[in-house]
């Protein structure tokens, strides 16, 4: 038996700096000031119930559910006050419901209020079995209601995009939502329409039902990545998403701890899922990297998996008829390992591995292509890339970690962050969130070096260093010389340098930041766009390294990997190997046997056209993946492997921080790329030792991180490109929401993405009419114009838009000169 | 002592011809206090104003000279004076007649406030139906900085103050004041969360003052004439003249300025008395949101303390009269039906609880109510007094509360008429009558 002590244990304790003593419910507390009564309550395990408050949003007071009882200096509050509004104070008194009838009277009264005008609806509602409204009436409402007269309807639902759906009767008018648009993703999204008990939430399109008038002066379109947190932090069924509403019910479903595949920021999620069936994904709270939310893409993407084309069997290439047929494991295994072996005792074969693997299958190719294929021929960077990025990558990237790395809470303290050839927003949205909170709660100034003022350089309350594609280089070179002030300030402790994958088609760029940084001190990050760049760059899926940052060139290194793997000494290959452009250019021109392709989409590569001359080329291709896509139709053994829900396994996120996820989905008999890899190895006589994901950590974990940071990138700055007449500059990347490959199946949404057009200014504009068409010698792509602050001279594309796949029409990227002409009428 | 229970204060040009222009406010003491008060220091000021105790005309009723006197003394951001001209309770009328009949009296009172705060800029909110008061007001500002009055160095006293005239969109909960101040940035009229308070973060996150249009009004009269004049009017607490607005059942309805303190006997006999000779029923002493008053209350003193102490409130003294012939739950719905088209719907007590007490008074006067319904009515009453985000519900209440504690009788008298009538209806299905 427990016995509760005499006197509570705080009443010795003194009170330490930045705290303060008060009393809840009888019980003292020391609670840091600033911190709102609701959590002070909470954390003595007394829940008050709330609706608008949430602790990532600004207090509201709006609800008036969490009533409490205030006493202050000896002097009871005339009124009950509301907890998540009123901060700690010493020698304040609080009662709660626990111990206050009047407290819990005001809070069984607002309950009461809420329910007059909510319908019964729980039966139907998807929120039912989760909802707060519903907890929360069950515990502090009463068991009937008094209201006798006519309900406030409206009709329903009402959709506020192709994917969010409003039910404004469900609606508590807590404004979490219209809160979280205004604070949070800083997008024109919803916002409070009339007054009164018509009050209601709406767009600027929905206002006008109530006012046709307004139609012509209606507000931006519905534009928001983030808009799927408003339905998380819904407390009641108001806000469905289209592709869960009516699927299932809470109770239903198994829920299961996830990390993001989509892009680099590495968020925590979680994974419902029934009859092994994935319904949805919400965000997981991690106060260190997604907080608790999620981007759109993260959160509604993941039908892919599900697609009714998903390669479940092995597939081999029928020699006389041409045709990929069905395979049992043993056999495209065998075929595979013969080909492969082939290849590598002939003129070699190389690995093409994307930037989508988790950490253990990246190490397992980086593995398989050392020693089972004996080459250093492999590199993950399935888009345009260089040498001095790979120099780059080698001194200053690889072996980063929230401990001696930028991190998001560095972000958020930053006082200067400077985003270089990176569109937040669009490439790493959660790093956008973090930017746009450091910046609206702490001042941080975020300049952006860029070609016109994007969404995300106004959300950030941010300042556009504009140059034209091709010229950031020049630009940060020039930035000691011509903006003193942004050179004081990235000297400033805690300024911090973000640059994007897009650095890699600016020559010049990583060796200019490097030099930035070393001059001013500001801390410099690279922030991929994809979820695996990061974990293959530490597992050595590149040309000139070897797991944990060691070169490939240095023989103690290698020496130290070899015995790690128990291989022969003297094994390993010596010489640098080729890069993913090489590789393509080697297998095109007939210097390559073979090719592992892991995940490549060849509209990705710098040169479409020629890896698809590649693939065609005659080598031997063995493809691992999980839909038919351009690498399968030339392959000659497909291996099909498991999407992420069906494998274990950590992505490395920008910050270099491992990401940890366990099987969702089990027993589907899908295997993880590390598993293929390993028996395919076995068949060549290589032990890779990554059975299972847990393996392959376990094997990559006796290699710690060693890089050398010598080497450091050195290129100079080349002159921006200067287009003649009728010709322009290609700025262009990659618009969150497009036509990759895992967003796939999933129509509601695509509806969400941005407007595809193309970017000029007014004077680049001028005579072009609607629509223009830029155009190489390889084809062209027509969009419709429209007019932002860009360089005069300069288009810009999004990268791989419906209409607008840049790489697969034009065979060019950013910073490449294209022509441009009117594009006619629609 | 003067015998005449009238004092015409702010009220003693509106009869003047033109009483509006310039000319006519300056041949009558106009701008002449303002050239006083530029010439003293702004701490001078706002001691002034704090020794004459002028209170708060716009309902409150808290010391303008405090208020004042909380702006920061630095000027590390602008600070603002706002006008609270969005008269709109009902019953109240008495700002819109003082800008309609001597606009400039309020313009002086704005030079000397601005001064004293050290504001550069001013803005009046006026109530956006009010539209021939806002013309007015435009003129007089128009004059005033033809005249000098307005603008850069005013009068070469090197101070400057721009005035600038706001129309409201017509809603009630922008004479909230951090309402007015979300509405007069351009937001949806709703009150903020407090803290902070408009003297640290008001308008624009800037130092702010709102100040009603009575208050400021008044201050070129104490600056003229002196604190110990101001207290010889009113009472030791409520000092000074107010603008009683006398309106409903009385013969001579109309604004009455007369000391605090004054009961409404001697109001109505000011105005002639009850209208037609019908005996009063209940009023309101401060309008619809300061608790009704009966026939029990006319020696209650209508000043701050004296209405309070009555149980009710002295608001905006907007004085509305109701004689024998009014219902009081039709004048109680009728009020419930303006707090429920009012409110602003930001918290939930107000929001609901109005939609909710509106229907219940509407189906008790259509005599479709029941004996519990009134016990609902209190028990809702009592779930938003004190419970909603800003005093709007505090004051939807007060004709509830108060209508059902002097008059509960005739609100059971139509719950019992709708028992009777349904009780002749037969229970039984197919039962002859």
């Amino acid at each position: 038996m427990t016995i509760a002590p005499d006197k509570s244990a705080t009443a010795e304790t003194p009170v330490p700096e930045g705290h303060v003593r008060l009393t809840i419910d009888g019980e003292e507390v020391i609670a840091p000031k600033g911190e709102l009564l609701i959590r002070t309550a909470e954390r003595l395990g007394t829940v008050i119930p709330r609706f608008c408050d949430h602790p990532l949003l600004d207090p509201a007071g709006a609800c008036r559910q969490c009533l409490v009882e205030v006493e202050m200096n000896g002097r009871p509050m005339p009124k009950p006050q509301a907890s998540c509004t009123m901060t700690v104070a010493d020698g304040m008194v609080v009662k709660t419901q626990l111990t206050s009838p009047v407290a819990d009277k005001a809070q069984q009264g607002v309950m009461e209020l809420l329910l007059i005008n909510h319908p019964l609806d729980c039966p139907i509602c998807d929120k039912g079995g989760e909802c707060p409204l519903q907890n929360q009436a069950m515990a502090h409402g009463r068991a009937d209601s008094r209201f006798r007269d006519r309900k406030r309807t409206f009709p329903k639902p009402l959709p506020i995009s192709t994917q969010v759906l409003l039910d404004r009767e469900r609606c508590v008018l807590c404004q979490r939502c219209t809160r979280f648009s205004d604070q949070i993703a800083g997008d024109p999204f919803i916002d409070l329409l009339e007054r009164g008990a018509h009050q209601q939430i709406g767009t600027a399109e929905t206002a006008d039902v109530f006012d046709l008038a307004s139609r012509t002066s209606s507000g931006k379109p519905f534009h928001s990545y983030f808009s799927g947190n408003t339905i998380q932090i819904c407390p009641v069924g108001a806000l469905t998403s289209a592709q869960y509403r009516f699927r299932s019910r809470p109770f239903d479903l198994v829920s299961s701890p996830n990390v993001c595949e989509h892009c680099a920021s590495g968020c925590a999620g979680r994974t419902d899922y029934r009859r092994g069936r994935v319904m949805r994904r919400l965000a997981g709270d991690d106060p260190e990297v997604n907080e608790e939310w999620l981007c759109d893409k993260g959160r509604f993407a993941f039908r892919y998996a599900q697609a009714a084309d998903r390669l479940r069997r092995p597939l081999v290439r029928d020699r006389e008829t041409g045709r990929l047929e069905e395979a049992p494991w043993t056999e495209a295994l065998r075929v595979a390992a013969e080909g492969l072996a082939k290849a590598r005792d002939g003129k070699g074969a190389a690995v093409l591995t994307g930037g989508r693997l988790t950490v253990e299958d990246a190490y397992a190719y980086s593995k398989f292509a050392r020693i089972a294929l004996r080459t250093n021929d492999i590199d993950f960077r399935a888009r345009a890339h260089s040498p001095e990025e790979l120099d780059f990558l080698a001194s200053r990237v690889v072996g980063t970690n929230p401990d001696n790395g930028v991190t998001y809470a560095e972000l958020e303290n930053a006082p200067l962050v400077l985003c270089v050839a990176f569109e937040p927003e669009e490439e790493s949205p959660i790093v956008f969130l973090r930017l746009r909170k450091a910046a609206r709660n702490k001042g941080t100034k975020v300049v952006h070096v860029g070609q016109w003022s994007t969404p995300a350089v106004r959300k950030t309350f941010g300042e556009l260093l504009a140059c034209v594609p091709g010229g950031e280089a020049a630009a940060i070179e020039g930035i000691a010389e011509h903006a003193t002030d942004l050179d004081e300030q990235l000297q400033q402790d805690g300024a911090v340098v973000l640059v994007g994958e897009r650095a890699a088609e600016v020559p010049g760029l990583f060796s200019a930041l490097h030099r930035l940084s070393s001059r001013t001190g500001a801390r410099l990050a690279w922030v991929p766009r994809r979820a695996g760049e990061r974990g293959a760059l530490h597992a050595g899926a590149l040309p000139t390294l070897l797991p944990g940052g060691r070169a490939v060139t240095d023989a103690d290194a290698r020496a130290e990997v070899e015995r790690t793997w128990g291989v022969e000494a003297g094994a390993l290959p010596t010489e640098p190997g080729r890069d993913t452009a090489g590789i393509v250019a080697a297998a095109a021109s007939g210097e390559l046997d073979a090719l592992l392709v892991g995940g490549v989409d060849p509209d990705d590569l710098p040169d479409p056209a020629l890896a698809r001359k590649a693939l065609a080329a005659g080598c031997f291709v063995v493809s691992l993946e999980l839909r038919p896509s351009a690498v399968t139709e030339y392959a000659d053994v497909v291996l099909p492997i498991a999407p992420v829900d069906e494998k274990s396994g950590s992505y490395l996120n920008w910050e270099g921080r491992r990401r940890e996820f366990s099987v969702t989905l089990e027993g589907t008999g899908a295997l993880p790329d590390c598993r293929v890899l390993d028996t395919l190895g076995v068949e060549m006589d290589a032990d890779l030792f990554t059975q299972t994901p847990e393996a392959a950590w376990d094997d990559l974990s006796r290699l710690p991180t060693r890089p050398q940071r010598n080497g450091a990138p050195d290129v100079p700055h080349a002159q921006p490109p200067a287009p003649g007449s009728g010709q322009a500059v290609l700025a262009t990347w990659r618009q969150l929401l497009d036509d990759g490959s895992l967003q796939v199946e999933e129509p509601h949404l695509a509806g969400t993405a941005r407007r595809v057009v193309a970017r000029l200014s007014k004077a680049t504009a001028e005579g072009l009419g609607d629509r223009v068409t830029v155009s190489t010698g390889r084809g062209s792509v027509t969009l419709p114009v429209e007019v932002a602050d860009l360089p005069d001279g300069v288009v810009w594309l999004p990268g791989n838009s419906e209409g607008s796949k840049v790489r697969a029409s034009l065979g060019a990227g950013h910073g490449a000169v294209v022509s441009i002409a009117a594009g006619g009428e629609r | 002592m003067n015998t005449d229970p009238l004092t015409p204060v702010l009220t003693k040009r509106w009869l003047s011809p033109q009483s509006w222009r310039i000319s006519t406010y300056e041949k009558l003491e106009g701008y002449t206090a303002f050239r006083k008060a530029l010439a003293g220091t702004p701490e001078q000021l706002v001691q002034l104003i704090k020794d004459a105790g002028l209170r708060g005309r716009g309902g409150a009723g808290f010391p303008a000279g405090v208020k004042w006197s909380f702006m920061p003394q630095n000027e590390e951001k602008p600070h603002y004076l706002v006008i609270n001209a969005d008269e709109g309770e009902p019953g109240t009328c008495k700002d819109i007649p003082l800008m309609m009949a001597d606009p400039h009296s309020l313009i002086e009172g704005c030079i000397i406030a601005a001064y004293a705060m050290r504001s550069h800029h001013c803005f009046i909110y006026v109530r956006g139906e009010a539209l021939h008061c806002i013309r007015r007001l435009n003129a007089a500002v128009r004059e005033a900085y033809d005249a000098g009055y307005l603008g850069r160095n005013i009068i070469g006293s090197g101070f400057d103050l721009d005035i600038t005239v706001h129309a409201g969109a017509g809603a009630y909960i922008c004479g909230e004041e951090t309402a007015l101040l979300d509405s007069l940035e351009g937001r949806r009229g709703q009150p903020r969360l407090k803290p902070p308070f408009p003297a640290a973060a008001g308008l624009y996150a800037a130092p702010t003052t709102v100040n009603n249009v009575e208050t400021i009004a008044s201050v070129p009269f104490i600056v003229n004439g002196g604190a110990d004049w101001f207290r010889q009017m009113g009472t030791e607490k409520s000092p000074g003249p107010k603008i009683y607005s006398i309106s409903g059942h009385v013969e001579r309805p109309g604004q009455y300025e007369a000391p605090l303190g004054t009961t409404l006997r001697e109001l109505l006999e000011l105005c002639g008395g009850m209208k037609d000779g019908i005996p009063l029923k209940f009023w309101t002493p401060g309008g619809s949101s300061t608790p009704l008053f009966t026939a029990e209350h006319l020696d209650v003193p209508l000043d701050f303390e004296g209405a309070a102490e009555a149980g009710s409130m002295l608001g905006t003294t907007a004085v509305q009269v109701f004689n024998e012939t009014v219902s009081v739950p039709w004048a109680v719905m009728k009020w419930t039906q303006f707090y429920e088209h009012e409110s602003c719907g930001k918290c939930t007590p107000c929001r609901e609880g109005t939609y909710w007490l509106a229907q219940v008074l509407e189906r008790m006067v259509e005599g479709r109510g029941t004996e519990e319904d009134i016990d609902t009515l209190l028990d809702v009453c009592d779930n938003i007094l004190g419970r909603s985000f800003c005093a709007l519900g505090d004051g939807a209440v007060s004709p509830i509360t108060s209508g059902i504690k002097y008059f509960r009788d005739e609100f059971l008298a139509l719950c019992q008429d709708a028992r009777e009538r349904n009780a002749t209806v037969p229970e039984l299905v197919g039962a002859q009558q």
